[in-house]
């Protein structure tokens, strides 16, 4: 045993060096683990967006399909639905939808990319209730508005564009998914258009 | 800061006492080889196993419908899943690689002898789960493999006289191997087990660090109380708690000098084992058995069962006796004897350095059997197969019959006082 | 001993030999990278296979995106049971109605690459001969008694065991020289040849569909591991001085 002396220097610089690059792959190795918890390929394809036929809609009508397990509604709105939509700006929370509760393309008055056409998330923005459809009958909740959303679990009330009402527990509007027209007829949910 | 979050733990919890006795204070022999690394690789295979495995059991499905799919699953569906059972797989070869040559470092430099009986026992304790864990986790594919290796192993036991048959029967708490095997394996192989596991192998390192390592010379580092002038003395400060008792002679510090050297063990073993995970994981067949890769079919079986390797020279020497239940005993007796070293070893130096030419021999033999037991047992039983079982079976055992014979009054050469070194 | 060891070397060959298949095999020259081979390989397998042999645990989706068909093609061209695209690689055949026609269970072929190997399933499907004592008219050379059609007779045309007389110790015997096909399918024999290679390296990717990913990723992780060695192996030299 020596006792040459240590160059300290060149000692620090291969503890460190050995360091980093031991927590570089330590770093790595962490990746498969992280990434192991995202999605599988099987619950990306389950929530692979959703084809709507709408051709067969009556005006008035609502469809509910499920798109990654929630359910998504397409309401085929009649022009008195859409008169009616200016009529009550003045009693709603977000009449300009305002808050990021729609993609752009949808942050107009109805809501939606065709004014007919109106598609969103049936999940009421409370407590994750799903609202009742109300063709006609929603004048027993809101006076002098004969169509919308109401949600029976904590009385949260909505416009035929999904706009909330003031003076209900839910804050936001209701959730506009992402879609496109594949054709005058189809509805692509779950998807902007030009993404792929 | 620093300093003051370890004062502050130091009053709260041994912190520093721990990492002192364990690693920086920690007197190891200063000349330790290669083989002094399958320890620590031991260790860190064992938690990629936990590791993977318990990820590994985020996607499993343990039931007989849908074990095989979700192993499937796991392999394309879920992110760098394929990555994670790799890992897991080669990991479970790679745990008997180290184990096996751990052992055979223990037995060449007579590591069990006295005073380390019970870390060797301890040893063969973890062997002994090990190989339970092994077996337990290979059905859990629900492969061909899986569930006919399965079905020969479980057979095992009904040699065993009267109780055989019910006793067969409630491990598989069935007629046949199925969905409730299936279960009970998982939970002893995902819980039970690796628990057990743990805490073996927290026993066997703190039996280590009460007596100490041995080395490649099989001399003692640590001397009489006084017997030792304090100028031949490492210069290194060691733990009262080891000073205290005897002097230490020829250590150094665990920490840092065989920590950076297992360290580049590490990235050596690394290589062997990312090259089997990322270019050959089936191993030719040794590690990832093909017949396995089809989902189990009871009706049907692959022609050829052979065990994963690591069971091959214990399953060769089952089949080299023509009489079931003697086979199963001889097979049990081949580990037992192992355990019983210690004691069927009489002679009082250990390292095979200065033993006598007749233990070298012994001990090449004996390894040379494993070996090729372990051949035989990957391949069909031929008549000539089976007649090479036999001889090598034999010349197993005869190295623990010949060792207690001649350890007693074996002509050893001197032995040094102090170790030796380049 | 060393007559043991002699007879230890001259039976281990014997020994490996033992666990062979009867019929040698025909080496498989399977290239991944060959994306026009996969296409061709998905395409056979698609029209001639899957109406009987699954790929269940596998995806559509996925295979497209793996051998580089754009997916609306994929979707029109090899998909025709209907199913959507990230649905896996099934049919509809009911399973017990298949254990009467053909005497067993239609195997699932997502895995047969590595429970038989690029070589067998290359050779077997080369194999079939006719042979009027089977139940569909032919067998096959490396599966005896197969309880499979030789669904690709049109393409290769139907085969025939074929001798030749030989002179053996004297005598003119018959000897089996191998297959030899009628020359009424579509293809010729390379062509024949080439199209099983392509549904061979199509059903080796389906059985280890990561076998891209994970050499590219191995050689990375040699990369660092070299570094992460050669530092610690300096690390520990640095270390030892202190001992010398």
């Amino acid at each position: 045993m020596s006792n040459a002396p240590v160059d300290k220097g060149r000692r620090r610089f291969l503890t460190v060096a050995t360091s980093v690059v031991g927590g570089v792959g330590a770093v790595a190795v962490a990746v498969p683990f992280i990434a192991s918890w995202n999605p599988s390929a099987r619950a990306k394809n389950a929530g692979a967006p959703v084809e709507v036929n709408v051709r067969k809609a009556e005006p008035g009508q609502l469809i509910r399909v499920k798109w990654r397990g929630k359910p998504v509604w397409v309401v085929r709105r009649t022009p008195e639905m859409l008169e009616g939509l200016s009529k009550v700006e003045d009693r709603l929370r977000d009449a300009n939808s305002e808050e990021p509760q729609q993609p752009e393309y949808a942050q107009n008055q109805y809501r939606s990319i065709k004014e007919e056409f109106f598609v969103a998330v049936g999940i009421c923005t409370h407590l994750g209730c799903s609202p009742s459809y109300l063709e006609n009958g929603m004048g027993d909740h809101v006076d002098g508005v004969n169509s919308g959303f109401f949600c029976p679990c904590h009385g949260s009330k909505f416009d035929v564009a999904g706009r909330v009402f003031e003076g209900v527990p839910a804050p936001l509007n209701l959730v506009v998914p992402p879609h496109y027209f594949i054709d005058d007829n189809t509805i692509l949910v779950g998807e902007d258009k030009g993404q792929a | 800061m620093f300093k003051r979050f370890v004062e502050w733990m130091d009053a709260r919890i041994p912190m520093t006492k721990t990492w002192n006795i364990h690693l920086a204070q920690y007197p190891a022999p200063k000349n330790f080889n290669m083989w002094y690394v399958f320890g620590f690789l031991a260790t860190l295979v064992l938690i990629n196993q936990i590791l993977t495995g318990v990820w590994l059991t985020m996607n499993y499905v343990p039931s007989a419908d849908g074990a095989f799919a979700s192993v499937e699953f796991i392999m394309r569906d879920v992110e760098y899943g394929w990555l994670l059972r790799y890992m897991h797989s080669t990991g479970a070869s790679a745990f008997f690689v180290v184990v096996y040559l751990h052992m055979f470092r223990g037995m060449m430099y007579g590591s069990y002898q006295k005073p380390r009986e019970l870390i060797w026992l301890f040893g063969m304790f973890i062997f002994l789960v090990l190989m339970a864990e092994a077996f337990m986790g290979y059905l859990l594919p629900w492969g061909q493999m899986s569930y006919w290796g399965a079905q020969v192993i479980i057979s095992l036991f009904g040699a065993i006289p009267v109780i055989g048959d019910d006793l067969t029967l409630w491990i598989r708490g069935d007629y046949v191997i199925s969905g409730a095997t299936l279960n009970r394996f998982f939970a002893l192989h995902v819980i039970a087990l690796p628990l057990v596991l743990v805490i073996l192998v927290f026993l066997h390192i703190v039996a280590l660090h009460e007596v100490g390592s041995n080395n490649p010379d099989g001399v003692d580092t640590k001397k009489p109380k006084g017997s030792v002038p304090d100028e031949e003395k490492p210069k290194f400060k060691f733990h009262e708690r080891f000073t205290n008792k005897k002097d230490i002679v020829d250590s150094i510090p665990f920490y840092p000098y065989y920590i950076v050297k297992d360290m580049f063990g590490f990235g050596i073993f690394l290589f062997i084992f990312c090259y089997v995970i990322f270019f050959n994981p089936e191993m030719g067949g040794f590690f990832l058995e093909p017949p396995n890769f089809e989902p189990a079919n009871p009706l049907k079986t692959p022609e050829h069962i052979a065990p994963v390797w690591y069971f091959t020279p214990f399953y060769a020497i089952l089949r080299a006796v023509p009489d079931k239940l003697f086979g199963v005993i001889l097979m049990f007796a081949a580990i037992v004897f192992l355990a019983l070293l210690p004691w069927l070893d009489r002679g009082r130096v250990r390292s095979i350095r200065y033993r006598s030419l007749l233990h070298k021999l012994n001990l090449f033999v004996f390894a040379i059997s494993f070996v090729v037991l372990g051949y035989l047992g990957t391949q069909p039983a031929t008549p000539v197969a089976t007649v090479f079982a036999q001889i090598f079976t034999f010349l197993y055992f005869a190295f623990f019959g010949l060792l207690w014979f001649y350890s007693k009054r074996e002509k050893t050469k001197p032995v040094p006082e102090r170790v030796t070194s380049k | 001993m060393k007559k043991l060891l002699i007879a230890l070397v001259t039976l281990v060959p014997s020994l490996v030999f033992a666990a062979g298949p009867d019929v040698p095999l025909d080496k498989a020259d399977v290239d991944l990278h060959d994306k026009a081979s996969l296409q061709r390989g998905a395409q056979l397998y698609m029209n001639y296979c899957l109406g009987c042999h699954q790929l269940e645990y596998h995806r559509y989706n996925r295979t497209f995106e793996d051998i580089g068909i754009p997916q609306e093609l994929g979707e029109k061209y090899l998909q025709f049971t209907g199913d959507k695209a990230g649905d896996l690689i099934t049919n509809n055949m009911n399973s017990d109605s298949a254990a009467n026609w053909f005497g067993t269970a239609v195997p699932d072929l997502t895995n047969v690459a590595r429970v038989r190997g690029a070589d067998w399933i290359y050779t077997y499907l080369r194999s079939f001969y006719k042979d009027e004592s089977r139940p569909f008219g032919v067998n096959n050379a490396v599966f005896p008694n197969v309880g499979m059609p030789h669904v690709l007779e049109e393409l290769q045309g139907l085969p025939e065991k074929t001798y030749e007389e030989r002179m053996i110790d004297g005598e003119m015997k018959d000897v089996y020289v191998g297959l030899k096909t009628d020359g009424d399918g579509r293809l010729s024999e390379s062509e024949y040849d080439q199209a099983m290679l392509d549904l061979t390296t199509f059903l080796v990717y389906v059985g280890e569909p990561m076998l891209l990913e994970q050499r590219r990723t191995g050689w990375f992780v040699f990369g660092f591991l070299l570094v992460f060695t050669i530092l610690a192996w300096l690390l520990k030299k640095e270390f030892w001085k202190d001992l010398k």
